[in-house]
C-alpha cells in the first residue's frame, strides 16, 4: 500500500471511532442525549414552540380588542392571556431561544466538539421544558397568574386578589431561572476555556463577545429576580410583609427588584441577535468587520448601562425628581453604544460590497424597525413625556417596535442563515421574500397605530374599551395587521417543518462566509469538527487558505477517539495556548431524572404540597450527586495523551486550569448578586423608615443582639480556616488531614448556622410582624442555608476521599469546594455584620 | 399638525393621523397647561425622530445597495466616530436640556384647592378641601375651576392604581401606604375623561372617572351644592326608594348625606343624580342604568365588591335607582 492510501485507510478509521464515540442513540434512548447538536436542536424547538403559543395568546388578545365592547374573552381570561402572553414571549423565549442557539451554533464557532459541560446544558433543557410547561399549561385550567407578567403587589401578594396562578409564575419561573443561569454558566465557560488554540480573546467571533456579554448580564441581572422571587413567595406562603406598608414593608421594593432584573432583560434579549447580525453582515459585504474592537466596547458598554436604567420604569411612582432627572440620562446614554453597534454595520457594508440575499432582507428590515423603536424609547425616557405615554399603546408599540425589530427580525436573518449549518439544507429564498413582507407590512400596520391609540388615552391591560372615543378603528387596523403578521410567521413555519425538507442539501459554506461554524462538510457529522485547527485570524476561512483541508485530513489537533472517549480543547482565557484534553460526559438519563425530581419539588410547593415537595427534592439532591459522582472529576486511565501536532496535553486539571473550578467562580458570582439584592431591600427598608430598626416597647432597637451573631462569626471563621488547613493537607498527601479537616469544617459549620438562626429566635424577632424582622430572617436564613450547602459538599468530599476519588494528585473537588467557601464565607460575615452591627449605628 | 415620518409609511399614514389628535381622552388635545407642554415635546420629538429615521434609513440603503466605492476603512472607522458617537451624544444631550427643563413647571404648588383621591377596586374615593376650609365627599368624578392649580393627593385602598386625565397632564401612581402630589391646571372649560392606567385587578378597564372643568363661579355654586346633605327631587314614590336603600342593607356600604346611610366601604352616592357618568366612568347616568347596575353588578363590573342584587324583586331596584337618580 502507498502511503496515500495507508493515509486514507488511518483517516477512515479516524472517522468511524469518532462518528462511534459521538454516536446520539436510536429509539427511546435517543432522549438521553447530551452533546449540543442535540439539545440545541430541542431547546430551540421548544423555544420556537413557546413563541408560537404567546403568538397566538397575543392574536387572542388582538380579536378581542378588534372592537369595542367585545365579549370574546371574559375579563378574568383576558388578564391571564395578555400576563401568560408577556410572560411566555420574556422567559420562554426571548431568552431561551439564545441560550438554544448558542448551544447549537458556538462549539462550531470554537472549532470545539461540545460545550464544556453538556448534561448541565441537558439538564438546563429538561428544566426550561417542564417549567414552561407548567406554566403555560394552568391557563387550560383557568388557573394561569393573572396579574400582569411585572406582578405588583398588592395585587399579587393578596390571596383574596390572587389565585395559585401567582404561585405558578413565582415558582415557574424561578426554576425556569436557575436553568437560564446554568445556560449561561456553560456558555461563559464555554466562550472562555474552549476556543480553539489560537483564537486569542481580541480574535474570536464577534458573536463570542456577545455571548458572554450576555451571559454575565443573565448572571448579574436573574439573580435579584430570584432574591425577589423569594421574598415575594416568603409573603405569600408564610406572611412575611415585605410589600406589605401596613406592617412595615413597601410594594415599591419589589417593583426596584423586578426592574433591576427588567430592564437588563431587555438588553439581554436584543445583544444575541445583534451578534447574529454581526456574523451575517460580514459575510454579506465581502469583508472583515470594520472596528471591530468599537463594536466590542459598544456592547460591553450597552450591558453595563442596562444596569442604570430600572427607575424609567417607575417615572409615575413618585420618586423624587433628582432621581427622575439621572435616569432619563441614563436612559439616553445608553441609545449612544446601541448607536454605535448599528453603525458598525453600517460602516461594514460601506467599506465593503455588499451581495444581498434573504438574510440580509431581514436585516434591512430589522434595522428600518428598530431605530423607529429606539427613536421612541429616547422619546419616552423623557420623564414629563413618559407621565402621559406610561402604560398606555404608546409604549406596547415602542416595546414591539424594539423587541420585534431588534430581536425577532435579526433572529429570522439568523435563522435564515444558521438553518444550513444545522439542518444541512436552505430555507426557500422566494418563500423567505413573502415572510419577510407579509410579517414586516402586518407588523406596521398592526403596531404603528398604537402609538396613536396610546396617545389618544387607551391605557394597556384593558380588556375591552367604550365605543366612541377614538380607538375604534385605530384597534381594527391593527388587529388586521396582527393577523397579516402572524400569517407571515404561519409561513416560515411551515417553510421550517415542511419546505425544508424537500430541498437538496446546501453546499460547504454556501455564503462563502469567513468563520470557523462554516468549515465542516453539510449536513455536519454527529462529532462536529474533524480536527481542531490553530487559528490566526478573525475570518479563518478567508485568510487561511489551507485550512479546510488540512482539518479534513485530520492533520490538525484531536483528530481521532482512540480511547473511545468524548474529547474536546481547553485552552487558557487570554491567549488560547492548549491546556487539557477535556473527557467530556457522554449520553444519560441522569439530567433529565434531575430534572424531573427538582421541578416537582418546585410545582409541589406552588401547590402547598410541602412535605412531598421536601422529599422529591432531596431525591432530586441525591440524584444531582450521583450525576456528580460518575460524571465529574473523573480520574483518566493515563496523566496525558498525544493530541496531534507533537503536543500533548495532559486529561485532568484541577484549580484555575480547569472549566469546573471556572463554572463555579461564574456560578458564585450570581449567587453573590442574589445576595447583595436581600442585602439591597434591607437597606431599602432602612431608607424608607425614619426608625429603623423599629423599636421594642421600652425603647431600645430591635435586633439579633450581638452575642450569638458574634459565636456564629467565630464558628464561620473556623469552618473557612478548616477548609483551607484541610486543602493544605491534602495537597502535602495526608488523606487524614483532609479528612479531619472536612469533618471538623462541616462541624463547626452547623454550629454557625446554628448559631446564625437561634440569634434573631432568641431575641423575640417575630418575621411576620414587620418587614424589619423578616428582612433579619431571610438574610440569616440566606447564609444558613449556605453554610448548609456547604456542609453537604464537605461530605461529598469526605465520600470521594473515602472512595478514593479524591486525593492530592486527583483533587478537583477540593479545589471546587474551597472556591465555594470563600463565597460563602464573605456571605456569612457580611450578614453578620449587616444584621447585628446595623442597629448599633441606628 | 402631524408631521410626515417617512414616505413609504406616509401614504396610509397621513388620513388618519390628521384626526388622530382630538378627543375626550387624548394627550395630542390638551386642556391643561401641562398636557401642552408635553404635546409640544411629543411634536418636536417627532419631526426630529423623523428626520433622524430618514437620515439613517437613507445611508443604510446607500450603502446595501453596494453600488458605491468601497470606503477605506479609516474613512468608515471616522463614519462610526461621527455618525454613532458624536451626533447622538450631542441630539440627545440637546434632548435631556429641552425636556428635563419642562420638569420645575410640570410639578409646581397647587394653589389652594386640594383633592385628595383613593384609589379603590374599581372606583374612585373623592374628597375636596376647598381653600377656605370647606370639604365635602363625593365620587367617581372631578371638577376643576378652569385657570387655576389644582392640588391632588393620591393613594390606594387596596392596590396600586394610576390617576390620568390625559387631556390635562400626565399620570400617577396611587400606592397603599404612600401619598403623591400631582398639580393640574386647566386652561380651557369641558368635560373630558380619566382611567386608571396601572392594572389593578379583573375590572381594571372599568375603572374611568369624568372630569369637568368649569368656570370658576359654576364650580363654586357646584361646589357649595355637594357640601349640602341630599335633596330629594319629585320623583314618584321617593320615600320608597329611600326606604328601601336602608332596608335593603344599601347602607351598610354606601353614604348619603342627609339619611341614616353612612357606609364607608363603597362610593359616596350623596348627589349620584347629578354626576355625569354612572359605575366609575363607564355608563351613561340613567335611572336605567342605575338599575341595572344594581342588578348586574358583576356583570358589568367583573370582581368588583359590590355583590349582584338581582335578587331583589324588580320594582324594589326600579324605585331604589329611581331615589338614587333624584339625588342631584
Amino acid at each position: 500500500m502507498s502511503t496515500d492510501e495507508q493515509d486514507k485507510a488511518l483517516r477512515r478509521e479516524q472517522e468511524e471511532r469518532l462518528s462511534r464515540v459521538w454516536h446520539t442513540p436510536p429509539g427511546w434512548r435517543y432522549w438521553s442525549a447530551v452533546n449540543n447538536s442535540e439539545v440545541g436542536r430541542w431547546y430551540t424547538a421548544t423555544a420556537f414552540a413557546f413563541f408560537l403559543f404567546a403568538g397566538v395568546l397575543g392574536l387572542l388578545m388582538r380579536a378581542q380588542l378588534s372592537v369595542p365592547e367585545n365579549t370574546l374573552l371574559p375579563a378574568g381570561l383576558y388578564n391571564q392571556v395578555f400576563t401568560l402572553h408577556g410572560t411566555a414571549m420574556m422567559f420562554l423565549f426571548a431568552v431561551p431561544i439564545f441560550e438554544a442557539v448558542a448551544i447549537l451554533i458556538l462549539p462550531t464557532m470554537l472549532a470545539a466538539r461540545d460545550l464544556p459541560f453538556p448534561r448541565l446544558s441537558a439538564f438546563g433543557y429538561w428544566c426550561f421544558l417542564i417549567g414552561g410547561v407548567f406554566v403555560c399549561g394552568s391557563i387550560f385550567f383557568n388557573a394561569a397568574p393573572d396579574g400582569g407578567w411585572f406582578m405588583y403587589p398588592p395585587l399579587t401578594t393578596d390571596p383574596k386578589l390572587s389565585g395559585i396562578g401567582a404561585d405558578i409564575w413565582l415558582l415557574g419561573l424561578s426554576f425556569i431561572e436557575v436553568a437560564s443561569i446554568a445556560a449561561a454558566v456553560e456558555l461563559i465557560v464555554g466562550v472562555l476555556k474552549c476556543r480553539p488554540p489560537g483564537m486569542r480573546i481580541n480574535t474570536m467571533p464577534l458573536y463570542c463577545w456577545y455571548v458572554l456579554i450576555v451571559g454575565g448580564m443573565i448572571l448579574f441581572a436573574f439573580p435579584p429576580l430570584i432574591a425577589g422571587d423569594i421574598l415575594f413567595e416568603l409573603e405569600r406562603l408564610a406572611g412575611w410583609p415585605f410589600f406589605d406598608p401596613a406592617r412595615g414593608g413597601d410594594p415599591l421594593l419589589w417593583q426596584h427588584l423586578f426592574w433591576i432584573f427588567g430592564h437588563p432583560e431587555v438588553y439581554i434579549v436584543f445583544l444575541p441577535s445583534i451578534a447574529l447580525l454581526a456574523m451575517m453582515v460580514p459575510t454579506f459585504a465581502r469583508r472583515p468587520i470594520v472596528g471591530y474592537s468599537w463594536i466590542v466596547l459598544a456592547a460591553v458598554g450597552t450591558g453595563f448601562l442596562s444596569f442604570g436604567l430600572w427607575v424609567h420604569h417607575m417615572f409615575t411612582t413618585g420618586l423624587p425628581a433628582i432621581s427622575l432627572g439621572f435616569f432619563s440620562a441614563a436612559s439616553e446614554a445608553v441609545a449612544i453604544p446601541t448607536g454605535v453597534q448599528i453603525f458598525v454595520f453600517v460602516a461594514t457594508m460601506l467599506a465593503g460590497r455588499v451581495v444581498f440575499s434573504t438574510p440580509m432582507l431581514f436585516a434591512a428590515g430589522s434595522l428600518g424597525i428598530f431605530v423607529f423603536g429606539g427613536l421612541t424609547g429616547v422619546m419616552v425616557a423623557i420623564a414629563p413625556f413618559d407621565w402621559q405615554a406610561h402604560d398606555t399603546y404608546f409604549v406596547v408599540a415602542h416595546l414591539h417596535y424594539v423587541l420585534i425589530g431588534g430581536m425577532l427580525m435579526p433572529l429570522l436573518a439568523g435563522a435564515y442563515y444558521y438553518v444550513p449549518l444545522v439542518m444541512g439544507r436552505k430555507l426557500s429564498d422566494r418563500l423567505g421574500r413573502w415572510v419577510f413582507w407579509l410579517m414586516f407590512c402586518g407588523f406596521n400596520i398592526g403596531f404603528m397605530p398604537m402609538h396613536f391609540t396610546g396617545l389618544r388615552g387607551m391605557p394597556r391591560r384593558v380588556f375591552t374599551y367604550p365605543g366612541g372615543i377614538g380607538w375604534d378603528w385605530l384597534n381594527l387596523i391593527s388587529t388586521v395587521g396582527a393577523f397579516i403578521f402572524a400569517s407571515g410567521l404561519v409561513l416560515f413555519t411551515w417553510d421550517v417543518l415542511v419546505g425544508l425538507r424537500r430541498r437538496p442539501y446546501a453546499p460547504r459554506n454556501p455564503w462563502n462566509a469567513g468563520t470557523l461554524e462554516w468549515l465542516g462538510p453539510l449536513p455536519a457529522p454527529e462529532y462536529g469538527v474533524r480536527s481542531v485547527p490553530a487559528i490566526a485570524s478573525r475570518y479563518p476561512l478567508w485568510d487561511q487558505p489551507d485550512l479546510m483541508r488540512d482539518v479534513d485530513e485530520g492533520r490538525c489537533y484531536l483528530p481521532d477517539a482512540e480511547e473511545g472517549q468524548r474529547e474536546t480543547m481547553v485552552t487558557s482565557v487570554l491567549d488560547s495556548h492548549p491546556v487539557q484534553c477535556l473527557r467530556v460526559p457522554g449520553n444519560s438519563f441522569l439530567p433529565m431524572i434531575c430534572a424531573v425530581l427538582v421541578g416537582a419539588s418546585f410545582i409541589g410547593t406552588a401547590f402547598h404540597f410541602y412535605w412531598s415537595s421536601l422529599v422529591v427534592g432531596i431525591a432530586g439532591m441525591f440524584a444531582i450527586m450521583a450525576w456528580l459522582w460518575q460524571g465529574t472529576a473523573v480520574i483518566p486511565e493515563k496523566d496525558e495523551k498525544p493530541v496531534g501536532l507533537g503536543l500533548s496535553l495532559p486529561l485532568y486539571v484541577s484549580g484555575t486550569k480547569s472549566v469546573g473550578w471556572w463554572a463555579m467562580f461564574i456560578t458564585l458570582f450570581g449567587d453573590m448578586t442574589a445576595f447583595a439584592s436581600l442585602v439591597f431591600s434591607y437597606f431599602y427598608f432602612w431608607t424608607i423608615h425614619e426608625v429603623f430598626p423599629p423599636r421594642w416597647p421600652d425603647g431600645t432597637p430591635q435586633g439579633p443582639g450581638l452575642l450569638w451573631p458574634a459565636l456564629a462569626f467565630c464558628l464561620l471563621a473556623g469552618a473557612w480556616g478548616a477548609m483551607l488547613w484541610a486543602r493544605a493537607r491534602n495537597a502535602a498527601g495526608s488523606a487524614t488531614g483532609l479528612r479531619l479537616g472536612l469533618a471538623g469544617a462541616a462541624l463547626l459549620a452547623l454550629g454557625s448556622a446554628s448559631a446564625m438562626l437561634w440569634a434573631p429566635w432568641q431575641a423575640g424577632l417575630t418575621p411576620t410582624e414587620h418587614a424589619y424582622p423578616a428582612s433579619v430572617w431571610v438574610l440569616l436564613g440566606w447564609a444558613a442555608a449556605h453554610l448548609a450547602l456547604g456542609v453537604v459538599m464537605q461530605g461529598y468530599c469526605l465520600a470521594r476521599s473515602l472512595g478514593g476519588k479524591l486525593t492530592a494528585r486527583w483533587d478537583i473537588d477540593i479545589h471546587n469546594v474551597v472556591l465555594y467557601w470563600h463565597f460563602a464565607a464573605v456571605t456569612g460575615v457580611v450578614t453578620l455584620a449587616v444584621v447585628a452591627l446595623f442597629p448599633l449605628l441606628a | 399638525m402631524v408631521k410626515q415620518e417617512n414616505p413609504a409609511y406616509g401614504a396610509w399614514l397621513l388620513p388618519w393621523a390628521l384626526a388622530a389628535c382630538d378627543g375626550p381622552q387624548s394627550a395630542l388635545d390638551p386642556a391643561g397647561h401641562e398636557a401642552g407642554l408635553v404635546a409640544h415635546l411629543f411634536w418636536v420629538m417627532l419631526v426630529a425622530s423623523g428626520v433622524i429615521w430618514l437620515l439613517v434609513m437613507g445611508i443604510a440603503f446607500y450603502a446595501a445597495r453596494g453600488r458605491h466605492t468601497p470606503w477605506q476603512p479609516r474613512r468608515a472607522g471616522r463614519f462610526i466616530l461621527v455618525c454613532g458617537a458624536i451626533v447622538p451624544t450631542l441630539a440627545l444631550a440637546a434632548l435631556l436640556v429641552f425636556g428635563l427643563r419642562l420638569m420645575p413647571g410640570l410639578r409646581a404648588a397647587g394653589e389652594g384647592l386640594r383633592v385628595a383621591v383613593q384609589g379603590e377596586q374599581f372606583w374612585w374615593r373623592v374628597r375636596y378641601e376647598l381653600p377656605d376650609g370647606r370639604a365635602f365627599a363625593t365620587a367617581n368624578e372631578i371638577r376643576l375651576p378652569v385657570g387655576s392649580r389644582t392640588e391632588f393627593l393620591l393613594t390606594a385602598q387596596d392596590v396600586i392604581h394610576s390617576f390620568w386625565v390625559p387631556n390635562l397632564g400626565g399620570k400617577m401612581d396611587l400606592i397603599p401606604g404612600t401619598t403623591n402630589r400631582l398639580v393640574l391646571e386647566p386652561t380651557r372649560t369641558g368635560t373630558f375623561r380619566g382611567v386608571c392606567a396601572e392594572f389593578c385587578g379583573a375590572s381594571h378597564a372599568r375603572m374611568a372617572f369624568s372630569v369637568t372643568v368649569m368656570e370658576p363661579s359654576e364650580f363654586e355654586a357646584w361646589a357649595a351644592a355637594q357640601i349640602r346633605p341630599a335633596a330629594v327631587g319629585p320623583v314618584t314614590g321617593p320615600g320608597e326608594g329611600a326606604a328601601l336603600f336602608l332596608a335593603r342593607g344599601c347602607a351598610a356600604c354606601h353614604t348619603v348625606r342627609g339619611t341614616g346611610a353612612a357606609g364607608r366601604i363603597g362610593p359616596d352616592l350623596t348627589h349620584l343624580g347629578g354626576r355625569e357618568t354612572l359605575a366609575a366612568g363607564i355608563l351613561p347616568n340613567t335611572v336605567a342604568n342605575i338599575d341595572r347596575f344594581i342588578r348586574e353588578t358583576r356583570e358589568i363590573k367583573p370582581g368588583a365588591r359590590m355583590p349582584s342584587f338581582g335578587m331583589l324583586p324588580e320594582h324594589e331596584s326600579a324605585a331604589i335607582a329611581a331615589w338614587l337618580g333624584s339625588l342631584r
